[in-house]
């Protein structure tokens, strides 16, 4: 029971990654319809940063993380500019195939610059962890469902009770009548994909302790929160947060208690029973085709 | 009558040696050029990888190019046929050509149970789960050791005889590679022009007018999933026995999404253009090589700047500019049958709508109508906006499910029926926004029509040429039967939206709002073409704003206003029915009081 709740709560832990990612990536279907194969790749770039500022020039690792946050908002302006502006009126798939391209040039660009080996990082905090009972919390779990919680906590007071964060809303929900209601449109696409952007970096610094840092770490990322966005409903938000979460558990205790080669099935076969039974996921599917 | 001149013969089943000699010529010069390639070495790999990866591509052509589903599992299907090939060789001792077949029916029945668990679904559904098949069978690959020897792969994989001639060389192994790409390439770029590839091709382009023109739309995004799934797996195969040596990374997502973008790259529409892009993705990586380890780096660059400047792929930006101006088809064709009929209106009902409800949520868009449609004549149903008339042929058509009530069509109850198969039973319907095939020529969206299951000629392909003709002729738009139909005006996109319903011999024809959108001119062009339909026995449902149209030719009139009906019968009496007149300009107020 109590190695249940142990492992219960490391699944929190990455799950909570991969709801921040899935949530960025949740947010730009929303926003601008780009379903955005390189969200690993911010993901990957974050962590990378870090490794640089920390590891490399000794900055403070928390002045590190937020330098790291407003580069990656910055460098989704330029992901934005590259692979979603010259194709927006195109349709999906240009789209798709570009943010794969991108994919492509960003992993081996780090591979490149830094090698394909796995480089540590040391934890947010000094302290271990907490003993409760016979549960341990690990401090970098706790950080991130803590950093978690807080960020969805201040989207949702963004979303719901600011002027940006309505202006935002209705782009999402019509691009067309949100423009006549003199919303800029663009400017909010394009903040979105700076947020997605640091969300997906900020996500990767939180991981990078756990995971170690590494090019291949961008490919599993993606995918994980694709499965977790199928699992909560297809662009529904807290569909995002609770299929990542449930992912993370699931993938955990699938882990310990199954296979340990099979680790990553497990999210991909809750995704295709999700896809056979209820393929609107737990949320229902936000965005469906008019007849 | 005169012969008809141009290129008319459209698709394989009306010419059934299209093709064949070019393919013929094609390959004898494969195997010549096989021949002089090197035995063994780099080059002998390369071209083998760009010939097996073409097979796979092609299948790709099929389900994205020409059906429009995303499929991100091409190279798990390519890798089902490797395994088989080379565990049924090395580990089972089968013949190869047994081994090949068994991985291609494996393949198959992958591609068609996902197909079928997920197609009825929206359109990024397919990719999510080809994705997760893609992950969970390289997981399978790599750790089910003992069967599939793990990440180690399986050495040694042997390669065939053919007719008792050994294929160990080198160079006639990529003989037969290349002569199966040759036919693989025949196949798929006949498939196109074929009803099956005209049904896919339309699914891609509107699904909704494709499902009300007769084609299962469902059943044909299954078909193409399943074909690309075999002809991955026939890839695979031969790719094992080139390599012979296949280990799970050769097949992992990666190489799907590099597939995709070989399709893309080169053009997904066109065969030609898969083969295309699978030889420039196969060498670019190659010419790349000089930047050493950033090529890949490069080279993902390179393909979003070909998804910029190249839309169409390479193939479609050559093709564009190399095409000749088709020359449109002369000579006289058998005018449609209906013309010659003589039909006047009769009393008996053809269409029954009894009670008909459909409620979204707490909206009651349609709310218990009643309504019979007479053979022969032809019936408006009017209304204020927003008083449900196009609900209300969404869900004759079968668009939407109907809430509650019942819907007859020629003593057959219809209610439930799926869209295509209200169509087969002879209703056909024409759309208030347009709905065409816009990537495919004026003559295809109407052969389309005419070959919607239970016409007279839908089982002869040169029939069905010369159908779709005649109901160009009829809207006298045989000029621009080359034309895309996205080009087109959009009231000459209306006239081909009327020919493919004219030339599937309806039964009934419901018409939404057909003069939307036409000026004056085109407007009274309108009228007229309805009023040559009128006296032949077709039976016609319009709906319109036109009051004057509507007065020109209809025999009846139904009103419609907040989802009930509100009045029913002749024109003189509808039109000065005091509750229409109220409908359409307000009640009128009580100056008395």
């Amino acid at each position: 029971m109590n190695d249940f709740l142990q492992l219960v709560f490391q699944g929190l832990g990455i799950g909570a990654i991969y709801a921040l990612v899935s949530l960025g990536f949740v947010l730009l279907i929303r926003a601008a319809s780009v379903v955005n194969f390189g969200q690993g790749e911010f993901s990957m770039l974050g962590a990378y940063l870090l490794v640089v500022f920390f590891n490399l020039w000794g900055i403070p690792y928390l002045i590190g993380m937020v330098l790291s946050v407003i580069i990656m908002a910055g460098f989704g302006l330029i992901f934005a500019y590259c692979t979603y502006w010259p194709l927006r009126f195109r349709g999906g798939l240009p789209v798709i195939i570009s943010t794969i391209g991108a994919s492509i040039f960003l992993q081996n660009m780090v591979l490149f610059l830094y090698g394909p080996s796995s480089v540590p990082v040391d934890d947010l905090f000094d302290t271990p962890g907490i003993q409760i009972g016979e549960v341990f919390l690990a401090s970098q779990y706790l950080a991130i469902i803590v950093i978690a919680a807080l960020l969805v906590g201040l989207q949702y007071f963004i979303f719901e009770k600011t002027l940006l964060g309505k202006k935002l809303q209705a782009t999402s929900q019509d691009k067309e009548m949100a423009s006549l209601l003199g919303i800029p449109v663009v400017l909010m696409i394009m903040i979105t994909f700076a947020y997605s952007s640091a969300l997906g970096g900020l996500a990767g610094m939180l991981v990078a302790p756990i995971l170690f840092v590494s090019v291949n770490m961008a490919g599993i990322i993606t995918l994980k929160a694709f499965a977790a966005n199928i699992i909560g409903g297809y662009g529904s938000i807290p569909g995002a947060i609770l299929g990542g979460l449930a992912l993370g558990v699931a993938e955990t205790l699938g882990a310990a208690y199954i296979s340990v080669p099979y680790k990553d099935a497990f999210a991909f076969l809750m995704l295709l029973a999700f896809l056979m039974v209820r393929p609107q996921g737990l949320f229902g599917e936000k965005i469906s085709e008019k007849a | 009558m005169t012969a008809l001149q141009g290129p008319v013969l459209q698709g394989p089943g009306a010419n059934p040696w299209r093709g064949l000699p070019a393919a013929g010529l094609a390959i004898v010069v494969v195997i010549a050029a096989a021949s002089i390639a090197p035995a063994q070495g780099y080059y002998l790999n390369i071209l083998m990888q760009a010939a097996t990866y073409a097979i796979g591509v092609l299948g790709l052509v099929v389900v994205l190019g020409y059906c429009g589903q995303i499929s991100i599992a091409q190279a798990a299907f390519f890798g089902l046929g490797a395994y088989a090939v080379a565990l049924g060789t090395v580990d089972f001792h089968i013949n190869f050509f047994v081994a090949l077949f068994i991985g291609v029916v494996i393949s198959g029945v992958c591609g068609l149970v996902l197909g079928l668990g997920t197609l009825r679904l929206g359109g990024h559904y397919l990719g999510m789960i080809t994705i997760s098949f893609q992950q969970i069978l390289t997981l399978v690959l790599t750790n089910w050791i003992d069967f599939t020897h793990g990440p180690d792969g399986v050495r040694n994989v042997p390669r065939p005889n053919v007719f008792g001639v050994s294929l160990e060389d080198g160079r006639a192994y990529l003989g037969l590679i290349l002569v199966a790409a040759v036919l693989v390439t025949l196949f798929v770029w006949r498939l196109k022009a074929s009803r099956l590839g005209r049904a896919m091709q339309a699914v891609r382009d509107n699904e909704l007018a494709a499902s009300t023109s007769g084609i299962n739309v469902y059943g044909t995004k299954v078909v193409a999933f399943g074909i690309s799934a075999v002809l991955g797996a026939i890839g695979g195969g031969l790719f094992s026995g080139g390599f012979r040596y296949i280990s799970p990374d050769q097949f992992s997502f990666g190489d799907s999404i590099v597939m995709l973008t070989m399709a893309l790259l080169g053009g997904a529409t066109s065969p030609f253009g898969a083969l295309v892009g699978t030889v420039v993705l196969v060498l670019l990586p190659e010419w790349l090589r000089f930047l050493k380890q950033i090529y890949l780096a490069v080279y993902g660059a390179s393909v979003i700047l070909i998804m910029v400047f190249l839309p169409d792929g390479l193939w479609g930006f050559v093709d564009a500019r190399t095409r000749k101006r088709v020359t449109t088809i002369t000579g006289a064709v058998p005018p449609l049958p209906l013309l010659a009929q003589k039909g006047e209106a009769t009393d008996e009902a053809v269409l029954v709508v009894a009670d008909l409800a459909k409620h979204f949520g707490g909206l009651k868009a349609v709310d218990g109508v009643n309504l019979t449609v007479r053979r022969g004549t032809v019936h408006a149903l009017i209304g204020p906006n927003g008083s449900g008339k196009t609900t209300f042929i969404n869900v004759v058509t079968g668009l939407y499910e109907a809430t509650g009530g019942k819907i007859t069509f020629v003593g057959q109850d219809i209610t439930t029926l799926a869209p295509h198969r209200r169509n087969r039973a002879g209703l056909a319907r024409t759309y208030q926004n347009i709905r065409v095939f816009r990537g495919m020529t004026v003559l295809e969206n109407v052969m389309i029509g005419a070959e919607r299951q239970g016409n007279d000629v839908a089982h002869d392909p040169k029939a069905v040429v010369l159908r779709a003709l005649a109901a160009l002729d009829f809207v006298e738009m045989r000029g621009d039967a080359h034309r895309l139909v996205g080009d087109l005006s959009y009231g000459h996109q209306r006239y081909v939206e009327i020919a493919r319903a004219l030339a599937s011999s309806p039964h009934t024809l419901l018409l939404d709002e057909p003069a939307a959108g036409l000026n004056l001119t085109e407007k009274v062009e309108l009228g007229n073409l309805l009023k040559r339909l009128k006296g032949h026995g077709l039976t016609i449902m319009i709906i319109d704003h036109d009051m004057k149209l509507v007065e020109s030719v209809a025999d009846h009139i139904t009103v419609l206003n907040f989802g009930k009906r509100i009045a029913d019968g002749t024109p003189q009496d509808v039109l000065s029915h005091p509750d229409v007149i109220a409908a359409y300009l307000g009640e009128p107020r009580n100056e008395a009081a």
